[in-house]
């Protein structure tokens, strides 16, 4: 049953990553005049401008362009650098655990965050910890990740010198350095997401408190704290669950602002190097990964939720 | 509903009433922002380096001795143009797309909402990065990668009010009193669909000079001789020891600028809501 | 007829909600009692005060609702408006449980019914996880529930309606109240569904004796149930009477007309418009004298000042009102 419901819903992907992966691959058509030589610029010399061709295939029609370059990404080919030469699925293999590692501790605190901001806003309501939690529900998703990670950086490591502002050591590598290390960054691309989860539990919560449900487990003679968190939350997630998925798309994003900032050796400062040299394929190669990645998040959110909520059959 | 009732509800909401003041004062100065700055934004005054505030440089120098008002009136064109583009494009790309594919329906409709739903799948920033590679480095480009960006959102909304509208009586019996497509679409559809896209529009606002901001900072935006929040962070940043205070003003600018956007897309979505009552 | 003493005695409940608009009186001054192992059905229009009434019992209106301090809620002669919360939730699920309209919204949706019933068990009982859930098991039992061993696992929306109002009864039972609060229990469900859980009540109520509080405003359900029967209108009570008093001889307009609205079996009935003409007057805008006079055929000139107040008459019946249908005269207070 299970398992059906599983396929049920990557057929649903399929048709996604087509598409997606077919902006993706477009995104060649925006460049203006002709893409080899915006790519490599004037001073190209002419072989290397027929390899480039060669190696996007421009004089086909661009159907057959864009299977031809699914089919080589899907086997893990996804051309070479034009500034460096080097292979893209190389470089993207030794970025992307960075950026994950980055991107699941910001999630932990955006989700831990946002639950602890939502459920103190509620259960004191009217407190400091509710007027607490609503500032930064409304403040959080108005100031720019660049100024928050700015803001902790002068705060946290150039005036109090607690923790450093550059730098990056994978988990496996010394868990204790990369403790110290994905603190700031981390909360710089979190507090967007737990702005967001707040507010969003927070009414979601407000609207499961005053449900039927609730006042019969009051009628039983639950406490309120049972009655939150045992009645109410677990009613009031599962719309915020479809909400966190989003949020990793953006955390994604926002790993671009962050990793150049703290210097972190991820995709995001790979893309952004890319982009000034203008790399284009590199470029194309980061975006794509990023895409698949959000899809697959999507999908794994669909199925969280399926799990949650016992009303979904399978 | 008429204007006049809007305008008062949104009148009652006074967070949104400030902001919306606010917004219309920065769309002034950024318009006058060539006319009303004291000095060329980017006239360097070596005698005057990093100087505080004083009556001649409202908010002082920075470490070329460029006038840092001058600069912050400039980053308001760069960040309303950005928000221009985020609203216009949409509007006048996303929604007509939209309408039309909803109130048709069919399999164009089915495979255009795949393509929509694709595209909005795709985080903005990461979208917006694709974009600029392609086009190349420049504020225009940007700009124009904002407004791709938001362009779906706007059709898929305006895509959904068409077909609960569609379905509602009077269009249906305007269809049988012989009305065209056009006129349907023109008289009951449109002005129907406007509340939710005009919320949607403020805070795109938002987001808009999010990302054009994030962008310029990143140095994948505006490029001198335009000027940017965005930048001017970045510049207050590198001298962060020396004067903290050309991060703050920026920065302080930023924050307002995207709370009034949302603070106003909160109030409209009260005033423009049909279910509240007309008090 | 039981003359014990109440096990629920409301004396003067009178429930208001301040608001910028004026005060609105929800309850105004209810008084009635409730014996061991009694049916009490109380009955009115939709906002006549009746779910306000049963949840001050409770302890579960909305916090806008307040009470005067002359009210006195007494179960076992406790005051259950001065306890504190925690000693109110020993009683709440244990010596009072409720059960109410809409089994499916009123049911949470992400738990199994046998986790909803044996959560009632384990908060009151020194029981572990294990056996509230066979207790849980013999409870879905008693309340009819077939196949009760798998149903123990199902999720509320893999039940039907009918099914989900016996869970919802068999989560009120789980630690054998003394008095149940039953707020339009068959409203939402099918005719033939109705009786089998109007049956059900009576059931429980002549094995294990319990008190009964049935709200409803379907009197249909009042005369194959009840023992007795208050009837509110705007926030008082109007009658009160044993339920064949009540059917054979109603004393107030009011009752009259609901009584006209029923349908039966020897003419068509009315609609409940047709017996009583006009609407339910605005809650911060009630007539002078009494509530009823807007609607009611039998008005005379001192109905329009004066509030007539509850009077008992030979029927046994106590009834509210200047011009009573009653005509065998007063009988004292
Ligand atoms: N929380 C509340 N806030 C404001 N008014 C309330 C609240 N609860 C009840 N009321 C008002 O109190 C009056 C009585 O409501 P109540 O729910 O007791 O009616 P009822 O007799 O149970 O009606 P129904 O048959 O519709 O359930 C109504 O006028 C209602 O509007
Ligand atoms: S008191 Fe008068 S108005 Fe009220 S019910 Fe009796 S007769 Fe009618
Ligand atoms: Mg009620």
């Amino acid at each position: 049953m299970f398992l059906k419901f599983l396929l049920r819903r990557l057929l649903y992907v399929i048709p996604m990553l087509f598409i997606t992966t077919l902006i993706v691959f477009s995104l060649i058509l925006l460049i203006p005049g002709d893409p080899v030589l915006a790519m490599l610029g004037d001073s190209a010399t002419h072989e290397k401008i027929a390899e480039l061709r060669q190696q996007l295939g421009l004089d086909q029609p661009v159907m057959l362009q864009y299977f031809h370059w699914l089919n080589n990404a899907i086997h893990g080919d996804l051309g070479r650098s034009i500034f460096t030469g080097q292979h893209v699925d190389e470089a993207l293999m030794q970025t992307l655990s960075v950026t994950m590692q980055l991107v699941v501790v910001g999630m932990i605190f955006s989700i831990v965050g946002g639950i602890f901001f939502a459920v103190t806003s509620i259960y004191f309501p009217n407190s400091w910890m509710d007027y607490v939690a609503r500032f930064f529900g409304t403040l959080g998703t108005a100031i720019p990740t660049f100024l928050v990670a700015m803001i902790l950086i002068i705060f946290f490591s150039l005036k109090l010198n607690w923790l450093p502002a550059t730098g990056f050591t994978s988990l496996i590598d010394g868990p204790g350095t990369f403790l110290k290390g994905i603190i700031l960054p981390g909360f710089s691309l979190s507090l967007a997401g737990i702005a967001v989860i707040t507010r969003h539990l927070r009414s979601s919560l407000l609207e499961t408190m005053d449900a039927d449900y609730v006042r019969t487990a009051y009628s039983k003679g639950v406490s309120r704290y049972r009655a939150i968190f045992k009645h109410s939350l677990q009613n009031a997630m599962l719309p915020v669950v479809t909400t966190i998925g989003l949020l990793f798309g953006t955390a994604l994003g926002a790993t671009v602002v962050v990793e150049n900032i703290f210097a972190i050796p991820g995709m995001g400062q790979l893309v952004v190097n890319a982009i000034e040299q203008r790399d284009f394929t590199m470029v194309q190669g980061v975006v794509l990964v990023m895409i698949v990645m959000v899809i697959v998040i999507n999908f794994i959110t669909d199925i969280v939720y399926a799990l949650l909520d016992p009303r979904i059959e399978y | 509903m008429s204007f006049k009732t809007i305008f008062q509800r949104l009148m009652a909401e006074k967070l949104a009433f400030i902001s919306f003041i606010f917004l219309a004062i920065l769309v002034i100065i950024a318009l006058l922002a060539p006319y009303i700055a004291p000095y060329d934004p980017f006239k360097q005054d070596l005698s005057e380096v990093m100087s505080p505030p004083s009556a001649k440089h409202w908010l002082g120098t920075d470490g070329l001795g460029s006038d840092i008002f001058s600069q912050l009136l400039n980053g308001s064109q760069t960040a309303i143009k950005a928000a221009l583009f985020a609203i216009l494009l949409p509007l006048f790309i996303g929604v007509p797309l939209g309408t039309l594919s909803g109130y048709f329906g069919g399999i164009v409709d089915d495979i255009f909402m795949r393509i929509i739903d694709g595209i909005i799948a795709i985080p903005a920033i990461i979208l917006a990065l694709g974009i600029t590679s392609a086009l190349g480095v420049n504020l225009w480009n940007a700009m124009m990668a904002i407004g791709i960006i938001f362009t779906p959102q706007f059709a898929r909304l305006a895509r959904g009010q068409t077909l609960q509208i569609r379905s509602e009586p009077y269009v249906e019996a305007a269809k049988i009193s012989g009305a065209g497509s056009v006129w349907i679409m023109v008289r009951h559809i449109i002005p129907n669909i406007s509340p939710p896209i005009v919320v949607q529009a403020s805070f795109n606002l938002s987001i808009a000079i999010l990302i054009e901001t994030t962008l310029s900072f990143l140095g994948l935006g505006a490029q001198a001789p335009d000027v940017s929040w965005g930048n001017l962070i970045q510049q207050g940043y590198s001298m962060i020891d020396m004067n903290p205070w050309m991060m703050v003003y920026p920065g302080i600018a930023i924050l307002l600028t995207i709370l009034a956007g949302n603070f106003l897309g909160d109030g409209l979505r009260v005033a423009l809501d049909p279910k509240q009552k007309s008090s | 007829m039981n003359t014990e003493t109440p096990i629920l005695e409301v004396n003067h409940l009178k429930a208001y909600i301040p608001s910028s608009k004026g005060e609105i009186k929800p309850v105004n001054d209810i008084s009635f009692s409730i014996k061991k192992g009694e049916i009490v059905a109380l009955v009115g229009e939709s906002g006549s005060g009746k779910s306000v009434s049963s949840l001050s019992i409770m302890g579960l209106n909305a916090s806008a609702i307040k009470y005067r301090p002359e009210s006195s809620i007494l179960f076992e002669g406790q005051d259950l408006l001065k306890l504190k919360e925690k000693e109110l939730r020993k009683i709440r699920g244990n010596d009072i449980a409720m059960i109410f309209q809409d089994p499916m919204s009123s049911l949470n949706p992400v738990h199994p019914i046998g986790r909803q019933i044996a959560e009632s068990i384990i908060l009151h009982k020194k029981v572990s996880y294990k056996e509230a859930m066979k207790l849980a098991l013999d409870l879905l039992n008693k309340v009819g529930i077939p196949d009760a061993e798998r149903r123990l696992n199902d999720y509320p929306h893999q039940l039907s309606g009918g099914m989900r109002q016996r869970a919802m009864i068999a989560i009120a039972l789980a630690c054998n109240p003394k008095l149940l609060i039953a707020d339009e229990p068959t409203t939402a469900l099918d005719v033939t569904i109705q009786s089998q859980i109007l049956n059900l009540l009576r059931d429980l109520q002549k094995e294990f004796g319990i008190s009964i509080l049935l709200i409803t405003h379907d009197l249909g359900v009042v005369a194959e149930t009840a023992d007795r029967v208050l009837v509110m209108y705007c926030g008082e009570i109007v009658e009160e009477g044993n339920v064949e008093e009540i059917f054979e001889n109603p004393g107030h307009p009011y009752t009259k007309g609901l009584m006209d609205s029923i349908p039966s079996l020897y003419g068509p009935s009315k609609d409940i418009l047709d017996a009583i003409p006009g609407i339910v007057p605005n809650p911060l805008e009630l007539p002078q004298g009494c509530h009823f006079v807007t609607r009611c055929a039998f008005a005379t000139e001192n109905c329009h000042e004066d509030s007539p107040t509850l009077k008992k008459h030979t029927s046994g019946n106590r009834v509210a009102c200047w011009n009573p249908l009653i005509k065998e005269g007063v009988e004292g207070r």
